[in-house]
């Protein structure tokens, strides 16, 4: 929470490397048919060449709606999913293809707290049983295990005597204390957090988030933090990656994303945000869209939001737009950006975590040729 | 960071009641406990569980009653004595010697009923080991692997499973009893207990492998599964780690069911002369010996009979007792 704007265009690293970098990953999932040898038919194109880099102490947001890839993402860093293409490096080591061995000590520093906080203990154990696995792990003598575990209870706000309970006597809340404690007990640099307030009630979801906010300045964390609640994404995030069909839309610092969105689809996000005073909440402008997100086994061409963008003409059809990268780090994937100016659109620089399959277009060069028409007018759109 | 988002000024604080320093907090109670607590409400179960016991106990005994009440063993003949003038064994007496009367060729039968037992209690306890420990195993494994280890052990499975049970012992009984069973290691005889044991073992592997598979396909989609992943636990760790004593409670309420029908499975196959060898007792050759006597001499196959029936009735009553007690809407039976 504490990086500096300036910071934005640089690194963390001095071999350029951040605390983790993620160049072109791709997530496909293979559908296959056929009785006794099995056909491949297709491919769920879970994450599709998503690149980003997380600096240290930063809290990186990701949102999208459901099934836009943001929890494939997220298992795949953790290599819980293998990653079909791409690198994933943590600290400058690649571990996109490590084995369990050489994974051993980044697990170390790698930790995930789950969506599900019923599902993600394991019912039959005591809570001090499923915090001592991790402090087995990092290697805690074994007569220092309980006070250990007693401290780590603490450090979230539960009572120490919690240790010889079971996850089901713990209310909602009180068991996401729990994995998070879990994921503290290795003493690790990078939590990714997997929409971990979305299980819980809107009170609790600030208690929580406190929570992780005090142990991140305490304890020098980093967080990947994944949700599709904006509200709340705002709130933990330095910066925010949107992803739609399993690409990166618009890539910017929080404050940023939410006074000029560039992508009409981030638009399109923020104004799903309810307001909680009825007549401020009509009176907005919204942008609304409509429809289900396309199928990930046959995405559109081109744009994958062109189908339900109220911006989207010809050149969405048919060219992937680049990452453009905009003034103070901000990247949006867009031919017709909002929100800028003609100044700053001709500044714009292809961003190098741009898709390898996104055309050199520059955003807006459509609008000198003047043509524009409405998806769907001439030809019927996708499906 | 910014306002208007959530409720930011919600404290990180616990409620009060919570936080109260230096206040003992009683342990959580575990499934198992409380589990005991209702099955110690249930009082036919603990009866029948008792009647159980009661039997156990006295076959165990067996040698103390044969020396120093009945003074004689269980294949002792007397024809002398134990037969009447028509040539039919005499019927239940006063006497300590042939308390429940004689068997056609003049053995005592209650002598013969508790060493029967021991006979029928062996093999019903070693058979459910055999089951639970390689039904475990098999089916932690097949539903965690899934893919190719999953398709051997499973059609592994159904290839027993094909087989009707009675059928598939009287032929691996009939066979291995003239052979005996040369496991490299170790050989055992043709008239060991043990064969009857290992055959009724495996045949009911199966029936509780799948069910415990079938558990353990929906445990590892869980996330605590992921979370041990994660952690760098490996596949071992995970299976008898994570995955068992999600289990556990499964195979618990499958030994009282396993071990009624493997003392079930060794009488038939003992009457049919596939299971324990004469002149050995078991509650079956004992049924088997007195059905040529039946009209003349009921209690020969009568009294032999009854003790079969109360026995698996214990375990079953006790059984139905424990599985309500650790879950109660679970299903979990034997079909054949």
């Amino acid at each position: 929470m504490t990086v500096e704007p300036q910071a934005e265009q640089g690194v963390s690293g001095a071999d350029g490397s951040g605390l983790l970098d993620v160049e072109h990953l791709r997530v496909l999932f293979p559908i296959k048919s056929g009785l006794v040898i099995d056909r491949q038919v297709g491919q769920v194109h879970a994450v599709d060449d998503v690149s980003f880099q997380l600096r240290e102490g930063e809290t990186l947001g990701v949102v999208g709606e459901s099934g836009c890839g943001k929890t494939t993402l997220i298992r795949a860093l953790v290599r819980l999913i293998d990653a079909t293409s791409g690198a994933i490096r943590f600290r400058g080591q690649d571990i996109t293809k490590a084995g369990r061995g050489q994974l051993e000590p980044i697990r170390r520093e790698m930790q995930m707290v789950f969506q599900d906080p019923q599902a993600s203990l394991n019912p039959r154990k005591r809570v001090g049983q499923i915090l001592a696995t991790p402090l087995r792990i990092r290697g805690v003598e074994k007569g220092k295990i309980e006070t250990e575990s007693r401290d780590l209870l603490e450090r979230v706000g539960l009572h120490p005597e919690h240790l010889n309970r079971f996850p089901h006597e713990f209310s909602g809340g009180q068991r996401q204390r729990i994995g998070i404690a879990r994921a503290l007990a290795v003493e690790p640099l990078l939590i990714l957090l997997d929409e971990p307030v979305s299980a819980l009630d809107v009170s609790i979801q600030a208690q929580v988030i406190n929570l992780l906010e005090g142990l991140q300045d305490d304890l020098h964390l980093s967080y990947i933090f994944v949700a599709h609640d904006l509200s709340v994404v705002r709130h933990v995030s330095d910066r925010i990656i949107v992803m739609y069909l399993g690409k990166v839309m618009e890539v910017s610092p929080s404050e940023e994303l939410y006074a000029k969105p560039i992508h009409p689809y981030t638009s399109a996000l923020l104004s799903a945000i309810p307001i909680p005073d009825p007549k401020e909440n009509r009176a907005r402008e919204r942008t609304v869209i409509t429809g289900e997100p396309p199928n990930p086994i046959n995405p559109p061409s081109g744009c994958r939001f062109h189908t339900r963008c109220p911006r989207a003409t010809e050149i969405c059809r048919r060219v992937e737009p680049q990452l453009s990268e905009y003034e103070g780090g901000h990247l949006a994937a867009c031919h017709h950006p909002q929100n800028v100016t003609a100044e700053e659109i001709a500044s714009v620089t292809r961003s190098p975590t741009t898709p390898i399959s996104a055309g050199d277009e520059l955003p807006g060069a459509e609008e000198a040729g003047s043509y524009r028409a409405p998806v769907g007018a001439d030809a019927p759109a996708d499906s | 960071m910014s306002d208007g988002a959530v409720g930011t000024e919600f404290s990180t604080e616990m409620p009060e009641a919570l936080r109260a320093e230096g206040e003992e907090l009683p342990p959580g109670i575990g499934p198992y406990k409380l589990a005991w607590r209702r099955l110690r409400r249930n009082k036919v179960a603990l009866a029948f569980g008792g009647l159980f016991f009661v039997l156990v106990l006295m076959c165990v005994l067996a040698p103390v009653y044969a020396n120093d009440i009945a003074h004689t063993g269980p294949n002792d003949e007397n024809i002398a004595k134990a037969l009447n003038q028509y040539g039919l064994p005499i019927g239940p007496t006063w006497h300590a010697k042939f308390f429940l009367g004689a068997d056609g060729v003049g053995r005592d039968i209650a002598v013969r009923l508790l060493y029967g037992g021991r006979s029928s209690l062996e093999i019903g306890a070693e058979a459910t080991l055999i089951t639970m420990v390689f039904a475990t195993i098999l089916g932690i494994v097949a539903g965690y692997f899934r893919g190719p280890a999953d398709g051997f052990i499973s059609r592994a499975f159904e290839l027993i499973w094909a087989y009707p049970v009675y059928l598939l012992g009287i032929a691996l009984g009939v066979v291995l009893a003239i052979s005996g069973l040369d496991l490299g290691l170790f050989k055992i005889g043709g008239n060991s207990l043990l064969i009857t044991a290992i055959i009724i073992g495996v045949i009911y592997i199966p029936y509780v492998g799948k069910p415990i598979r079938g558990q353990v396909l929906g445990l590892r989609e869980r996330e605590f599964i992921d979370a041990a992943r994660q952690q760098g636990l490996g596949h071992l760790r995970i299976m008898f780690g994570e995955i068992l004593p999600n289990v556990a409670s499964t195979i618990i309420v499958f030994i009282p069911l396993v071990l009624a029908n493997a003392i079930l499975t060794e009488a038939g196959l003992s009457y049919v002369g596939a299971g324990v060898r004469p002149p050995n007792a078991s509650w079956g050759t004992m049924i088997s010996d007195g059905i040529h006597l039946l009209p003349a001499a009921v209690h020969t196959m009568l009294v032999p009979g009854i003790m079969l029936v109360l026995t698996v009735l214990g375990i079953n009553v006790f059984g139905d007792g424990v599985r309500d007690a650790l879950d109660p809407r679970a299903r979990i039976r034997i079909d054949h």
